[in-house]
C-alpha cells in the first residue's frame, strides 16, 4: 500500500451555491484521510466506474452491468417534472464515488460539537455508538456484541455477506435476483447506484428457516459503513421469515451530501420479510433511495420506514404482489423540520388475485419544513378479489409548516377494492389546554401530542427503536411551540 | 408569417391563420380590444405545443388520441335541436352550430332591475366594458392552455349573464350548444358576473344531434360571484361518442359568497374537464359535484382545483364516477391552501363504481398546505355494486337489470340530492336514465 496520505474535504458544501434556510451546511464536513489506491477522486466517468470494479475484483457481468447502469444514469434526465426542483442543486461532478474500506475520519471525539454529544445522551445511546455515529470512529465496533448472532444464524444457513462478497462467492444464489426486483433502468438514480454500489447487505435466507433475532445493518461482516451507494439484496426462501433494521435514531453524518441507496427483497412462496428503517441523516444530505420488494404466493413484504433527518428525501418503498394471496404493507413516519423536505409514500402494484396492501403514513411538519405524500396504487383489470386501504394523516405544528399529498391510484376491473383517505390537522388547542392544567408545560404537552399522533405506528417497531423514536421526537419538537 | 406557416405544420389542425382571419374579418363591429385580445390568443395557440406525456397535469390522459385534423367551422344551423327535459326556467338561449336558434325574452321585470342574459357577441357589442372587466382574468392552470387560446380565438357563441347587486333570480337560467354534422367544431364561452348579493341559477346543455358524428370542443366558463352573491351553475354535457370536449371552468368567490357547480358529464370520446374555485375572501364557500356515466371506449378526464387564497373560506368536492364496459375515468384534484389560509375547511372527494371488468379507473387527490389551522381531508374509493345490496333487491322480485339501476342512483343520489330546485332535480335524474337505458 503507497502510505500517501494526504488531507482533503472530501464534500466542502459550497454555501453560497446552494444556500438553503436553516440549513447548517457545514455539517458533514469531516476530514478523511485519503489514500490513493484506493480512491476513485470526485465526478463520475467510465473510468470511475472501472476503477470501482478492480479494487473490488469483480467478475467481469458485474462490471458490464456497472457500465450499463452508468450510460442509463447519463441518458436519464432529472425527474423535476414532478419532484422537486430542489434535485437540481446536486452537483454530480463533486460527489466522490468511491470511498474504500479502512478509510478513518479524522475527526476526534474533542471535535464533535456539544449539542450532538447532549443529542446522544438524551437518547441514551451507548458510549462505543457514539463515537460511531459522530464520525469518529469508521467502523462500529459490534462485531463482539453480535458475533453471538451471526454464528447463529449461521448454523440455521443464513448466507449474511456485502455486496461485493456475496456477489463473488455466492452468485449462483443472488445474481438470479440481482437487479430484477429494481431494474437499473427504473429511475435515474437507481441507475446511479447500480454504476457505483458498494457495501450493503445481501442476504438469504433458506427455506422454512425462521430468524428470530432482527439482523441490522450494524452487523457487518467487512463494514463499509457509510454506504453513501449501499446495495442491499435479501432472499427469503419458502417459508423463510426474517426482520432486518438499518439505520438509527441518533443524527449520523454522511461522508457525502448524496445518499443513493437500492435495496430489493425478495419473499418467496409463504416468506416473510419485515424491513425497518431508521433514517436520521444530518440536514445537508440528500437522501434518494430505491427500495422494492416482490412478494409471491402467501408472502408479505413489509415495511416499516421512518424518516426524520436529510434535507430532501425522496423514497416510496414498494411492493409487487406477485403470487395469489400476497400481502404488502408501509407504515411510514416522516418528520420535516426546518430546512427539511420528507418526500416519502408508498407503491403497491398489484399483480395476483386476493392480493391486498395496506398503507399507512403519518407526517409531522415542524417550522418551515415541508412533507410530502406520493403514493401508487396500481390493480390491472384482470385481477380479481385485490384490495387496497391508505391512510395518510399530517400534522402541521406551526402556521408557515407545509404537507402535500399526491396519491395515485388506478383501478381496472370491477372486482377489486380500493380506499384512500387523507386528513390534516394541528394539534388541538383544547387537548394542549388540558394538559397544561395538570401541570405540563405547552412544549411537553406538545410533544406528549405529537407522540400520540404516532403513537399506533411507532408501536410497532423494536421496543428499542420505539423508545428512543419517541426521545427523538422530543428533540425535535423543542423550541417549536411558544 | 413563415414562422405561422411552420408551427400550424407542426399542429396538423384544421385552424388555419386564413381561417382565424377570415373569422375576425367577419367580426369588425366588435371592440377592436376584443380583436386584439383574440389575435393574441391565436398566436398564443400557434405558440403553445398540444400536451406531452411528461406534463403532470395531462397523466394517465390518453394524449395520443388528441385529433385536431378536419375540423371545420359549421355554416348551417342543426335540422332539430335535442334539449334537457323540461323545467321552469327565466329565460334560455340556444345555439345551434354557432349560430343563434332560440332566443327567449328576459322578463321586463329582470330587464327593469338591469338584468343582462345576452349571446355574446350581442354582449361584446352593447356591454363591452363589463365584458372587458371579467373576461378571463383567470389564469388558466390545469393544462389545457392551448385548448383555452383556440377558444378564444374563434368565441362567438356563448353568453353573458349579469346581475346586479342585491337583485335575486329565483328560476334558473338556460343556455344550450348543439352541434350537429360530421367534423364540426364550436367553441362556447360563458361569462357570469354576480355582484353584490345577488343570487342565480345557470344551466347550461351541451348535446350532439346525432350519436356517432365526431365533434371537436374547446369551452370556457368565467364564474365570478361578488361578496355575498349566491351562484349556481348546472353543466350537463352529452356529446356525441365521437367527440374530443374541451371544458375549463373558474370560479372566483368574493366575501362570503356561495357556490354551487354540479356537472354531468355523460358523452364524448374523450371529455376534459377541468374546474378550479378560487376562494379569495373570508366566508366564500364553493361546492363543486360531478356526476359521470362512462360507456363504452369513453374517457372522463377531470382536473379540479379548490385554490383557498383567504382565511375562512370552505370548500366540498365530490364527484362520482359509474364505469361500464372498457370505458376510463380519471379523478385528478388538488387542494392548495396559501400561507395566510388559516381555517379552512376543504373536502374532496372521489368514488368509483365499477359495473365492468375492463373498465379503467384513475385516481389521483392530492393536497398543498401552508397553513396548519386547517380542516383538510380527501378520500377515495373504488367499489362494485354490493352483491348482497343486488341480492336483496332481487329477491324482491326486482330484476337484475332494474336492481342495477337503483343501486346506481342510490349512489348518485347523494350528489342530486343536493340540488335545491326539484323540478330541476327532477329532470336531470329523468335525463340520466334515458342515457342508462341506451
Amino acid at each position: 500500500m503507497t502510505n500517501l496520505t494526504e488531507t482533503i474535504l472530501p464534500e466542502a458544501p459550497d454555501a453560497t451555491e446552494n444556500p438553503v434556510a436553516g440549513i447548517d451546511q457545514t455539517k458533514g464536513d469531516f476530514q478523511y484521510k485519503v489514500d490513493y489506491e484506493f480512491d476513485a477522486g470526485t465526478g463520475l466517468s467510465e473510468d470511475t466506474v472501472r476503477y470501482i470494479s478492480s479494487v473490488k475484483k469483480e467478475a467481469p457481468w458485474i462490471l458490464e452491468f456497472r457500465l450499463k447502469a452508468l450510460k442509463i444514469f447519463f441518458d436519464k434526465p432529472m425527474p423535476t417534472h414532478w419532484a422537486t426542483k430542489d434535485l437540481e442543486n446536486i452537483n454530480f461532478d463533486k460527489i466522490r464515488y468511491y470511498l474504500s474500506q479502512g478509510q478513518k475520519p479524522k475527526r476526534t471525539w474533542e471535535e464533535v460539537p456539544d449539542d450532538i454529544k447532549r443529542t446522544f445522551e438524551r437518547l441514551g445511546i451507548p458510549e462505543q455508538e457514539r463515537k460511531f455515529l459522530a464520525g469518529v470512529e469508521a467502523q462500529f465496533d459490534s462485531e463482539a456484541a453480535y458475533s453471538n448472532i451471526k454464528e447463529i444464524v449461521a448454523k440455521q444457513g443464513v448466507i449474511f455477506a456485502n455486496s461485493t462478497e456475496a456477489l463473488r462467492e455466492h452468485p449462483e444464489i443472488f445474481r438470479k435476483f440481482f437487479g430484477k426486483v429494481i431494474p437499473t433502468g427504473d429511475n435515474k438514480f437507481s441507475a446511479l447506484n447500480s454504476a457505483v454500489f458498494s457495501g450493503g447487505s445481501f442476504i438469504y435466507v433458506p427455506k422454512g428457516v425462521k430468524v428470530a433475532q432482527p439482523l441490522q445493518a450494524y452487523f457487518r461482516i467487512n463494514a463499509e459503513n457509510f454506504g453513501q451507494f449501499e446495495r442491499t439484496l435479501i432472499i427469503a426462501d419458502e417459508g423463510a421469515e426474517l426482520t432486518y433494521m438499518e439505520g438509527c435514531t441518533a443524527p449520523k453524518f454522511s461522508t457525502s451530501t448524496l445518499h443513493s441507496a437500492v435495496v430489493e427483497l425478495v419473499a418467496l412462496k409463504g416468506a416473510k420479510i419485515q424491513y425497518i428503517t431508521v433514517q436520521n441523516w444530518a440536514n445537508n444530505v440528500f437522501n434518494l433511495v430505491t427500495k422494492r420488494g416482490v412478494a409471491h404466493e402467501n408472502a408479505t413484504i413489509k415495511w416499516i420506514d421512518c424518516n426524520i433527518g436529510s434535507r430532501l428525501t425522496m423514497k416510496y418503498p414498494g411492493v409487487v404482489l406477485k403470487g395469489r394471496k400476497a400481502r404488502g404493507e408501509v407504515i411510514s413516519i416522516a418528520l420535516a423540520n426546518d430546512g427539511q423536505h420528507q418526500d416519502t409514500g408508498a407503491k403497491m402494484i398489484h399483480a395476483a388475485d386476493e392480493t391486498t396492501s395496506n398503507i399507512v403514513a403519518k407526517s409531522i411538519s415542524v417550522g418551515q419544513g415541508r412533507s410530502t405524500y406520493r403514493g401508487v396504487v396500481h390493480i390491472p383489470k384482470h385481477l380479481k378479489g385485490c384490495k387496497n386501504n391508505t391512510e395518510c394523516d399530517a400534522l402541521l405544528i406551526n402556521t408557515n409548516s407545509r404537507t402535500d399529498t399526491y396519491p395515485a391510484i388506478t383501478v381496472r376491473g370491477e372486482a377489486n377494492s380500493v380506499q384512500h383517505e387523507a386528513s390534516v390537522s394541528k394539534v388541538s388547542a383544547e387537548q394542549i389546554f388540558y394538559m397544561q392544567q395538570r401541570g405540563l408545560t405547552e412544549a411537553q404537552a406538545m410533544s406528549l401530542s405529537v407522540n400520540g399522533f404516532i403513537n399506533d405506528l411507532a408501536s410497532q417497531f423494536p421496543m428499542e427503536y420505539s423508545v428512543e423514536l419517541k426521545r427523538l421526537i422530543d428533540l425535535e419538537m423543542e423550541g417549536s411551540v411558544g | 408569417m413563415s414562422a405561422v406557416t411552420q408551427s400550424t405544420a407542426t399542429h396538423p389542425a384544421d385552424f388555419t391563420s386564413e381561417r382565424f382571419a377570415a373569422h375576425v374579418g367577419n367580426r369588425q363591429d366588435l371592440p377592436t380590444w376584443w380583436l386584439e385580445i383574440k389575435k393574441a390568443a391565436w398566436n398564443q395557440y400557434l405558440a403553445l405545443p398540444l400536451p406531452v406525456r411528461t406534463d403532470e397535469r395531462w397523466r394517465y390522459s390518453n394524449i395520443k388520441e388528441i385529433d385536431l385534423a378536419g375540423f371545420v367551422l359549421p355554416g348551417q344551423p342543426a335540422p332539430h335541436i335535442p334539449h334537457l327535459p323540461e323545467f321552469p326556467r327565466t329565460a334560455e338561449l340556444t345555439f345551434s352550430n354557432r349560430q343563434i336558434a332560440h332566443r327567449s325574452a328576459l322578463p321586463p321585470e329582470l330587464a327593469a332591475q338591469g338584468v343582462i342574459f345576452a349571446p355574446l357577441d350581442e354582449a361584446l357589442r352593447e356591454h363591452g366594458d363589463l365584458v372587458r372587466g371579467y373576461f378571463q382574468k383567470h389564469p388558466v392552470i390545469l393544462g389545457s392552455d392551448k385548448f383555452v387560446a383556440l377558444n378564444t380565438a374563434f368565441c362567438s357563441t356563448g353568453a353573458l349573464l349579469y346581475v346586479p347587486r342585491g337583485v335575486e333570480v329565483a328560476l334558473p337560467f338556460v343556455v344550450e350548444h348543439t352541434l350537429a354534422g360530421d367534423h364540426m367544431a364550436t367553441f362556447p364561452h360563458t361569462l357570469v358576473i354576480l355582484e353584490d348579493q345577488a343570487k342565480a341559477t345557470l344551466v347550461e346543455f351541451f348535446a350532439s344531434t346525432e350519436t356517432t358524428t365526431a365533434h371537436f370542443v374547446s369551452g370556457v366558463n368565467d364564474l365570478h360571484a361578488g361578496a355575498g352573491a349566491h351562484l349556481s351553475y348546472i353543466g350537463v354535457q352529452n356529446w356525441s361518442d365521437a367527440t374530443q370536449a374541451f371544458q375549463s371552468n373558474s370560479i372566483a368567490a368574493g366575501r362570503d359568497a356561495r357556490i354551487f357547480s354540479l356537472n354531468l358529464h355523460l358523452g364524448g370520446r374523450q371529455a376534459r374537464h377541468e374546474s378550479q374555485s378560487r376562494l379569495l375572501a373570508p366566508g366564500a364557500h364553493s361546492e363543486m359535484l360531478a356526476l359521470t356515466v362512462a360507456h363504452g371506449t369513453q374517457e372522463f378526464d377531470q382536473r379540479t382545483l379548490q385554490t383557498h387564497a383567504a382565511p375562512h373560506t370552505s370548500s366540498n368536492l365530490l364527484y362520482k364516477n359509474v364505469l361500464l364496459d372498457q370505458a376510463r375515468t380519471i379523478f385528478s384534484g388538488l387542494i392548495v391552501v396559501d400561507a395566510d389560509a388559516q381555517k379552512t375547511d376543504a373536502y374532496q372527494s372521489n368514488h368509483n363504481l365499477m359495473l365492468s371488468n375492463a373498465a379503467e379507473e384513475n385516481s389521483h387527490p392530492g393536497f398543498e398546505i401552508q397553513a396548519n389551522d386547517v380542516r383538510c381531508s380527501h378520500g377515495a374509493t373504488t367499489a362494485r355494486i354490493d352483491p348482497e345490496q343486488q341480492f336483496y333487491l332481487e329477491a324482491r322480485g326486482i330484476t337484475p337489470s332494474l336492481a342495477h339501476e337503483l343501486l346506481v342512483f342510490g349512489f348518485f343520489e347523494e350528489v342530486l340530492n343536493k340540488l335545491t330546485d326539484d323540478h330541476l332535480h327532477a329532470a336531470l335524474t329523468n335525463f340520466i336514465q334515458t342515457k342508462f337505458k341506451s
